[in-house]
């Protein structure tokens, strides 16, 4: 594409649930540091291609690729370690019962990395959280503040890729702000690479360059924020959402 | 129809003592499209449910006054409320799954509700069934009707929602996030049928969304709430020439397409903000 290795590929990718085929032949790939977009309204398949990416389900069809390397059915504890995932509800996410400290050391304790006292008051410091934050329950957090926890523990590993699933979609628009903010600055920090999905088009098209436009399970339209943003769109599909997202926008 | 609300306060006890969740709060609506907009917990649910006495049993509710058409909320009896709720104050909620009956078709829950308020034959229920579902644009009414809830989509049993609270005609809409669990397409599909509906029959409706764009879009007037407090009020079509730095910080912190930022606003709050004063 603009000759940077392609950390990710997917080629091909269909997956049906039933009689139902929810993502129909989808292919893309994703340069290291870039950050991908993925927009389509709620069945388009956006969330299936980006679970089944995660590895979260197995029964697919196509090929997925991840630095050059085929990637297996299911996913291996090194997959975990460069690749990982925040979802739209931290409540949902968080064990309820857990705490805050409890849920940073899990993925240290699951890639046999030590160092926990160490890493978690670094963790809660990038996501700029304050350091009592660590011995709470998501209960005594506010939603910014466990999407915050949620994306510490995503990061806690060092990953290179996440993949964020709606990420800012249950956040009211002012967390929204300070949450797309953070992702911005974490990405230009460590060179991370990013795939986001969201119903949301001005949300995508703020952090990503790139998006694809999904609808009954395809991408109708592969399009650059910039060509979005002036109007430049080849399928209706994209048209009607950017219509629809623009009209709200002029007071 | 009037709704009037002086010095509204709506509070919970907590260990700590009573939590105060609404304070203060005075508005009128009349014959317009009032929106109340406020981010989670700024209280402006509570303050439209407080109209209809639907607050959790907890709750404490003091006000200078708190009426709708006259007839005083807090003095009401059960039998009173009864005799507003649905009838002449229709809700409709965001998730239609959660508001419709699982276990009973769209159209015997529509049927229901226009017997209960008007007092008529099962056939007759039936016929103005269909036909409110053919007013909220159901291409197909005999076949909804026919539908459980789950078989329906989410822009589909919000229709049905909105037929439902259309049948005893109320003078009243209060609606509460009600596009907000839907697609893009179907929002705007869902707000101009509110719209229409309510233009039509010359209702009142409060719309209440986290969405300030939405609201002014689509309201004559909008009351910004932030912490149980009203700190600005304004006509919709002024949005732009908001004063009060919560709402001009709601509007800056948007991401658009139209105006691309390298960075997106944040808000500092003030905690001047939490008294009223500014």
């Amino acid at each position: 594409m603009d000759g940077r290795f392609q950390l990710i590929v997917v080629e091909d990718l269909a997956i049906r649930f039933g009689r139902v085929e929810a993502v129909r032949g989808v292919s893309f790939a994703v340069a290291r540091g870039a950050a991908w977009g993925i927009v389509g309204e709620s069945g388009s398949g956006k969330s299936t291609v980006l679970r089944a990416l995660a590895g979260l389900n197995e029964d697919w069809s196509g090929r997925m690729l991840l630095d050059g390397q085929v990637l297996p059915r299911r996913r291996n504890r090194a997959f975990f370690r460069r690749v990982q995932m925040v979802f739209q509800d931290p409540y949902g996410s968080l064990h309820p019962r857990q705490t805050v400290d409890r849920a940073l050391a899990e993925p240290l304790v699951a890639q046999g990395i030590g160092g926990a006292d160490t890493a978690i008051p670094r963790a809660l410091d990038e996501v700029a959280l304050p350091q009592a934050v660590r011995f709470r329950y998501p209960h005594q957090l506010s939603g910014g503040q466990r999407q915050r926890v949620a994306i510490a523990r995503a990061l806690i590993t060092s990953p290179e890729v996440l993949l964020l699933d709606e990420p800012t979609s249950a956040l009211d628009v002012s967390v929204q702000a300070e949450v797309l903010n953070l992702l911005a600055d974490l990405q230009r920090e460590r060179d991370l690479t990013y795939i986001m999905v969201s119903h949301n088009l001005a949300v995508v098209a703020h952090v990503c360059p790139m998006i694809a436009v999904m609808q009954g399970g395809k991408v109708v339209e592969t399009i650059s924020a910039e060509a979005l943003r002036a109007g430049r769109t080849t399928h209706p599909h994209t048209a009607e959402l950017r219509a629809l997202s623009t009209e709200l926008e002029e007071p | 129809m009037k709704v009037e609300i002086a010095n509204l306060s709506i509070a919970f006890p907590t260990p700590r003592g009573p939590s105060l969740a609404v304070r203060g709060v005075s508005l009128t609506v009349g014959s317009e499209k009032l929106g109340i907009v406020g981010e989670s917990g700024s209280g402006k649910s509570l303050t439209a449910r407080s109209l209809l006495k639907l607050l959790p049993p907890e709750a404490r509710v003091t006000a200078d006054r708190l009426a709708f058409d006259g007839i005083d909320v807090l003095t009401a009896t059960e039998r009173q409320m009864r005799s507003i709720r649905g009838k002449r104050a229709g809700l409709i909620l965001q998730d239609p799954k959660f508001s419709l009956n699982p276990v009973m078709t769209a159209g015997e829950q529509i049927a229901e509700a226009w017997r209960l308020h008007r007092k008529t034959s099962r056939r007759e229920a039936r016929e103005a069934t269909l036909d409110l579902l053919a007013q909220v644009q159901i291409r197909d009414p005999a076949r909804v009707a026919g539908a459980y809830p789950h078989e329906l989509s989410g822009g589909m049993g919000q229709r049905v929602m909105i037929a439902m609270m259309m049948a005893p005609d109320p003078e009243l809409l209060i609606a509460d996030e009600p596009t907000s669990a839907l697609d893009a397409t179907v929002q705007a599909e869902i707000l101009r049928l509110m719209e229409d509906l309510v233009s039509r029959r010359g209702m009142s409706l409060i719309l209440i969304s986290h969405d300030l764009p939405l609201v002014s879009h689509f309201c004559d007037r909008v009351v910004v709430m932030y912490a149980g407090r009203v700190v600005e009020e304004l006509r919709a079509a002024s949005l732009a020439r908001a004063e009060h730095p919560y709402t001009r910080g709601l509007l800056a912190c948007l991401p658009t397409l139209s105006h691309p930022q390298q960075r997106l606003a944040t808000m500092t709050r003030d905690p001047a903000w939490m008294d009223g004063s500014s």
